[in-house]
């Protein structure tokens, strides 16, 4: 580790403890102002009864609710990534498909290559989460020594710790057990992004909130009277995939659809 | 043990447009076809329906209608002295896959090359001298040139009912139009798109300019259209879920839109899917094809499909891996310069301006299509004059507005932090007030650049990937930085408050995503020792074999490539309607 991300850890040891007992998502709410109901209902959605984690253990779920609320953090107008449902869209995500490594090439040998030949890590999505998310907690817990010993580390710094660790990971300056922590970094960033961003379907951007911080209208399946009214503000509700209408087309031109998956004889 | 078929008369590797459009011409034909598609059918009904379909994380960023790489994926590399390594995630391009390959996902950006394209050693040997061109580009003349082409274009421009205003109509110069394109025949057959915003915002600049703006032809249906085959198509209804999605509305022109549901229908052909064809089959001397050996993928079962004439008809790489896998032509060395095959793979060389606009605009780019775009030719091929300018090509420079999906697009200026509460801020500041111009460049072909079968990684049933070798030639970086610049001239009239000029810088990665107009590998031209196949794209060295696709781009011109796709499918059926069928032999002698 340089020099740098060290002094970012000492810097952070000092002040363990101090939030450690308070969720991520109340201290979130202490600090924002307060608009109209009805605004802070959209942009402030009700945090539903979290459902149960699916892959993550505690030390993960810790790791990951403090971490993705610095990345998207809430302020007075808009909630974060945990008031979104960021952890639980990410969670799913790596029990399912995506965290198994569907569709990634994964045989060796195995590289470091350049950054122009992209990803070259053996693992998996889930494995590359479950073995960063150790590693860096055995190490920020190398430089603690008061508070809680087997409390999750991370989760127990302040803000501004918080964020000096994660700069030290986006710059790559810290060693996860051989994954460069930029790698481990930019994951996390974009399954954050993708989370508060994708249809409420998945989990994440709860109450459509990403959308609404925005403008982005969601699933509409049409605007063809209207994109041409240029530099008309859309001011129409938000609409996901779960509120559109689920009806198909019929088939036009009078032919008959060809049927998935029958195959004629030659 | 394999199993062996009855014989048929041509088998098709790969059932996308282009082997759609040859079946489809050889209807009347007493000839049997098959179809071999490794992926799944699928159709407008029910694959590509609403909601399921306005779906971003499972199309855009998982890449749900693209090749699965854990099947198999590509290696790759900038420079022959590096390693290569495999292409673990898709990024830089999404090859397609299933029934009608990439054909489903594409945007619809239905431009024709220019004459020069076709002869572009030629034409700048004969302008400018020898000199301008740069040693290490090993750019040739197709062996075709745009007015053999010009009735095939136009069959396939109605085949897809594109919509435009065109330019240049017999020789007369229309304004409004694209006024460097060249003389077509006839007049679109549908009328052009109505504008975006952006797109007016750049009209206007451009025409302050001197430039000539005009709207992307199309195939997004601007209305209802019948094509010639009888299928009708619906009007777009600028949904923004078009690039990498299928299209619920019957409005992209796609094989299932346009061609399949006739060809399904043909007494003489058949489609076969889950079908991964492994190899060609060649006759002990090599000189002739016997048919294809598949991998049927619902069983496991080895299967033999002998046939008179195999058509490769798969998506740019899979043409020239398939070649070499086979044993057909000679895989390219670039110590020596010898071997047909692999030779001049290209891209697309891409560069982009950002607008950052006051809040007070908005753009709403979330309503968008694929092909909605204002687009200038100005700098395009040679439409300029390249004589003190360092490079040859060019690029058109194009305000498209495609949809603003907001995972892979929440633009925020320079400077500002990646992540935290100030990204977010400037991600909720900027995203509907923030648009771009694309600087859409021509790829010319370099000495170390190619495509060859890589030593050491393997698809999932044991055959060597295809290693690709490529980085952009410093041609293509001047002309990206110089025409980059010409836009961000005209972006700075367009009343943004701020503008960010992002020309193509090296190396070249397969990270982020840049367009999937791979080309080239299996080349066509003159020469047999510089070309892998003849000007009908035929192979010189096993002549029942077939090409099509971008395989066959001896270098990668500035417009998008799939108008010239489809019109050499037409131009290859007709020689092999025509000409080959009544004599299947060379259709050109070496």
């Amino acid at each position: 580790m340089s020099e740098i991300s060290r002094r970012n850890l000492f810097r952070a040891a000092g002040v363990l403890g101090a939030s450690a007992a308070i969720p991520a998502e109340l201290r979130a709410e202490a600090r924002q102002s307060r608009p109209s109901p009805a605004a802070r209902q959209q942009a402030h959605p009700k945090p539903a009864a979290r459902a149960p984690y699916r892959f993550f253990n505690t030390l993960e779920a810790a790791f990951i609710e403090a971490a993705v609320d610095r990345l998207i953090p809430p302020d007075s107008q808009w909630t974060g990534a945990v008031g979104a449902g960021v952890p639980g869209y990410i969670d799913l995500q790596l029990a399912g498909a995506y965290g198994q490594g569907a569709r990634l090439y994964r045989s060796g040998p195995w590289d470091t290559g350049l950054p122009s030949q992209g990803y070259q890590l053996a693992l998996t999505p889930a494995q590359l989460y479950r073995t960063a998310i150790a590693s860096l907690d055995r190490q920020l817990k190398q430089h603690v020594s008061s508070g809680a010993k087997n409390a999750p580390a991370f989760a127990r710094l302040s803000s501004d710790d918080q964020d000096g660790v994660l700069r030290d990971l986006e710059a790559g300056k810290m060693d996860l057990s051989g994954i460069p922590s930029a790698v481990f970094f930019e994951t996390l960033l974009a399954n954050t992004i993708e989370g508060f961003f994708s249809d409420p379907m998945y989990g994440g951007n709860r109450d459509m909130v990403g959308w609404r911080m925005i403008g982005f209208p969601g699933a509409y399946a049409t605007y063809l009277g209207i994109y041409t009214n240029h530099g008309e503000r859309f001011t129409r509700e938000p609409m996901s995939i779960a509120q559109s209408p689920q009806e198909h087309h019929p088939m036009p031109g009078g032919l008959p659809p060809f049927d998935s998956g029958v195959q004629r004889r030659g | 043990m394999a199993r062996t078929l009855p014989s048929v008369d041509v088998v098709f590797v790969g059932m996308g447009f282009t082997a759609a459009i040859i079946a489809r011409e050889l209807k009347d034909s007493s000839v049997k076809m098959v179809g071999l598609e490794r992926g799944r059918a699928r159709n407008t009904v029910p694959d590509f329906q609403s909601p399921s379909m306005h779906d971003e994380l499972a199309f855009a960023v998982r890449h749900g209608l693209m090749q699965d790489l854990s099947q198999e994926t590509v290696t790759f590399r900038n420079t022959p002295d590096q390693k290569a390594l495999p292409m673990r995630q898709l990024g830089s391009f999404l090859p397609g896959t299933d029934l009608g390959g990439a054909g489903v996902h594409w945007n619809g950006q239905t431009f024709r090359f220019q004459p020069e394209d076709f002869r572009l050693r030629s034409h700048h040997e004969e302008r400018y001298g020898r000199d301008i061109i740069a040693e290490e580009l090993t750019i040739q003349d197709w062996g075709l040139t745009y007015e053999d082409l010009e009735p095939y274009y136009d069959r396939f421009e109605y085949l897809l009912g594109v919509g435009g205003y065109a330019g240049n109509v017999g020789g007369e110069i229309r304004p409004g139009g694209n006024p460097f394109e060249a003389k077509r025949s006839r007049d679109y057959p549908n009328p052009p798109t109505a504008p975006a915003y952006l797109g007016v915002l750049f009209a206007k600049a451009a025409m302050e300019l001197g430039y000539s703006p005009y709207q992307v032809p199309s195939s997004n249906m601007t209305r209802a259209y019948t094509n010639p085959e009888g299928v009708r198509l619906e009007p777009c209804m600028v949904c923004g879920y078009c690039e990498r999605f299928g299209c619920e509305h019957f409005a992209k022109s796609s094989p299932q839109t346009t061609l399949l549901p006739v060809v399904l229908q043909q007494p003489n052909f058949a489609l076969r899917t889950n079908a991964h064809v492994t190899r060609v089959n060649l006759t002990p001397d090599g000189k002739h094809a016997t048919g294809v050996t598949y991998i049927d993928l619902a069983t496991g079962q080895e299967t033999i499909q002998p046939a008179e004439l195999v058509v490769l008809s798969a998506f740019a790489f899979h043409n020239p891996r398939l070649m070499l896998l086979s044993g057909i032509g000679k895989s390219y060395d670039p110590s020596t310069g010898e071997g047909n095959v692999g030779r001049n793979y290209a891209y697309q060389t891409m560069g982009s301006v950002s607008l950052f606009y006051d809040e007070d605009v908005e753009l709403n780019q979330f309503m968008g299509a694929g092909a909605l775009g204002t687009v200038i030719s100005d700098y395009v091929s040679d439409n300029f004059d390249h004589s003190k300018l360092g490079f040859i090509g060019g690029a058109y420079i194009c305000a498209y507005t495609t949809g603003a999906r907001p995972i892979e697009y929440h633009p925020v200026p320079p400077g500002t932090p990646r992540w935290g509460l100030a990204w977010k801020q400037a991600v909720a500041r900027y995203y509907n007030h923030t648009g771009g111009l694309q600087v859409h460049g021509q790829s010319c072909a370099r000495r170390t650049n190619y495509v060859d079968l890589d030593p050491t990684y393997k698809d999932a049933f044991g055959q060597p990937l295809l290693r690709i070798t490529f980085d952009f030639p410093e041609n293509d970086l001047r002309m990206s930085h110089y025409v980059t610049d010409r836009a961000g001239e005209i972006a700075e009239r367009m009343g943004a408050s701020q503008v960010v000029v992002n020309p193509r810088t090296a190396p070249y990665s397969v990270v982020p995503y840049q367009t999937t107009h791979n080309t080239g590998g299996a080349i066509m031209g003159a020469d047999p020792k510089t070309s892998a196949c003849n000007r009908y794209g035929q192979s010189w060295d096993v002549p029942n074999v077939f090409v099509t696709g971008t395989a066959l781009f001896p270098q990668n011109a500035s417009y998008n490539p799939t108008d010239t796709v489809g019109a050499l499918a037409y131009w290859t059926a007709d020689a092999i309607k025509t000409r080959y069928l009544s004599s299947p032999a060379p259709l050109v002698q070496p």
